[in-house]
């Protein structure tokens, strides 16, 4: 009997295996790194932005001229603007995207279902600077300004409401799937009890799906506060406090297109103040990101 | 004693009369209003588009330059910019993206910094396109020199696209089953040899279908793109990664801006091949889905 040679493969080490793994790795730290990058790039340049403009003129003025002489910072006439777009494109996605999944999740066959759901997507897939044009020269000429006396070429309304239009199918994909998710068992001691199709839809299914409806919401306003195309051309680039939504506003968003669509120079004011307009939508993201994550987790339902 | 039929009131067995009352037959029309609305819209935008530009629509729009009159104004620089754009994005998007998903599905131990990874990889979903843009404004054009150039453009998008990536090559590779690593690893393959010849060529597809829907997701994205600099009019055609250059759908936004009418046809003809784009796209997806997916 000869000697088993001791080889031990674990140990060997071998160097191509860990290069390659230290690539890898380097990979989906990549991701680490753009977090990292959009925090420091966005807290350089803000902070810069602040050494110029008191952060108390900046969040309470209600005049923004940062070109003018003299200039004003005042916010809230963007930061109104990208509220009352953003209000009504909820009004117009929340109670839509939510009746289109309680239909999709209850009262289709699963053959509308294979064939509607993917012809919502095709509406989310499209471009935004294509529905800002639908806005532009269609919702406003020739559905609001008809129906609506005083309403503008440029107007938050015909924005708001095609932006509300675009997250519909967000809003209705994420509910139906929490929908779905809910098991059929408690469907069917809701019908053995004698309750109606309409009963179990919003007294057993949509309560019980209620933590993944919040995400959906949550995730269509951000889509919404951030929206820059279709703001950008349907309510145009005039910074305007006013919460009339015949009238044209310039969000945070369609401002930093209209910086951008000049030659800016680095270290200018106008270069500071889109990135100070740029953080200002990331912690407005963040927050409503963290109330539906603590809300998501508190009314989560959990079944086995 | 009064019979056992007469307490029973309303059709308990089958629900059908409660089913057509009144109110139910209104919310479930309501219901189905709210899936319409956003059909309608859908096939109201496409006709729309269809009546203004398919006039404009010719070979020679294709090979013209932008120009100041409407009926002159070509897209050539915004398609040519666009493939430069796609071409890059594509080549640099698919290796990083598999390259993450095969770290985190194959490789990665389970531990508090994987998920911090996967937590991240999801919140970077949700940020704000336009944040992309001033991330590579400072970055991409500032911090590494690029200029507003292509290059700084793809690798904008790149980032944006990412998550996408990421999140199809994971769903790919854990659907190849653990009987076809393990069966390799028993023949005495390393976890990289596993990972190359076997698991990835399984995941191949779904990595695809993946990057292509990453892709269609980048061809429409102006507002990073406009952030960063590119420019609205351009009357060149872009031969070199560090040209500055426009694309597709800022050149269409360029066109709805101006102040002549007859340049929201020239719009809307540029809007239908950008859709045409989109739809090619899509239809490549769908059939290396449909032809490559295996079933274990």
């Amino acid at each position: 009997m000869g000697a088993v040679p001791d080889i031990d493969l674990t140990r060997r080490r071998r160097v191509g295996e860990r290069l390659i793994r230290g690539a890898l790795l380097a990979c989906g730290v990549l991701s680490i790194g753009v977090t990292l990058g959009i925090l420091a790039s966005l807290a350089t340049e803000t902070i810069e932005f602040f050494r110029t403009v008191s952060p108390i003129d900046y969040l309470t003025g209600t005049r923004w001229a940062p070109t003018f002489t003299p200039s004003d910072f005042g916010v809230l006439p963007l930061v109104s603007a990208t509220l009352l777009i953003t209000a009504i494109a909820a009004a117009v996605a929340f109670p839509l995207g939510l009746g289109a999944a309680i239909y999709l999740s209850e009262y289709a066959t699963s053959r509308v279902r294979r064939v509607i759901k993917p012809t919502l997507e095709v509406l989310a897939g499209i471009p935004t600077v294509v529905f800002g044009y639908f806005a532009l020269t269609f919702v406003t000429p020739d559905v609001l300004q008809p129906l609506i006396p005083g309403t503008r070429i440029f107007n938050a309304l015909s924005g708001g409401l095609v932006v509300g239009v675009m997250i519909i199918p967000l809003v209705a994909s994420i509910s139906e799937d929490a929908m779905r998710a809910v098991p059929w068992s408690l469907r069917e001691a809701a019908y053995g009890m004698g309750a109606t199709r309409r009963t179990v839809a919003t007294r057993v299914v949509l309560p019980a799906a209620l933590s993944g409806v919040a995400a959906a919401f949550s995730l269509a306003l951000s889509r919404a506060i951030g929206e820059t195309m279709i703001v950008a051309i349907a309510a145009g680039l005039n910074p305007n406090l006013s919460p009339d939504p015949r009238q044209g506003m310039a969000t945070m968003t369609a401002y930093i297109v209209q910086v951008s669509l000049g030659d800016t120079p680095f270290g200018s004011i106008e270069y500071k103040t889109i990135y100070a307009l740029g953080t200002t939508l990331f912690v407005m993201t963040l927050a409503l990101n963290v109330v539906s994550y603590r809300f998501v987790k508190r009314f989560r339902e959990r079944y086995e | 004693m009064t019979s056992l039929a007469g307490t029973v009131r309303g059709p308990l067995a089958t629900g059908r009369r409660i089913e057509r009352s009144p109110r139910a037959l209104v919310f479930h029309a309501l219901l189905l209003v709210c899936l319409l609305v956003g059909l309608v819209t859908l096939l109201t935008l496409l006709v729309d588009v269809l009546r203004d530009g398919v006039g404009r629509l010719s070979g020679e729009f294709l090979t013209r330059l932008d120009s100041r009159l409407p009926s002159r104004a070509g897209i050539k620089p915004a398609l040519v910019g666009t493939a430069w754009l796609m071409g890059l994005v594509a080549l640099i998007s698919f290796p990083v993206g598999v390259g993450a998903a095969v770290y985190l599905e194959e490789f990665a131990p389970h531990n508090r910094f994987t998920s911090f990874i996967e937590v991240n990889v999801a919140n970077l979903a949700a940020v704000p396109s336009i944040i992309y843009g001033l991330l590579g404004l400072a970055v991409f054009v500032r911090f590494m020199s690029l200029g507003r150039s292509i290059l700084a453009g793809a690798l904008t998008l790149v980032l944006l696209i990412l998550p996408i990536i990421i999140v199809a090559s994971r769903e790919a590779l854990r659907a190849v089953p653990d009987s076809i690593r393990q069966g390799a690893l028993a023949v005495g393959a390393t976890g990289w040899q596993t990972v190359w010849h076997q698991t990835l060529p399984a995941a191949l597809p779904g990595s695809l279908t993946g990057m292509i829907l990453g892709l269609s997701r980048a061809v429409g994205e102006t507002a990073p793109l406009i952030t960063l600099g590119a420019l609205t009019y351009v009357n060149f055609v872009p031969t070199d990664p560090l040209d500055r250059f426009t694309a597709m759908p800022i050149q269409i936004f360029n066109w709805v801006s101006r102040p002549q009418t007859e340049f929201q046809h020239t719009a809307a003809a540029g809007i239908i091949l950008l859709l045409g784009v989109l739809l090619v796209m899509n239809a490549v997806a769908v059939y290396l889905r449909n032809r490559y997916e295996r079933r274990w």
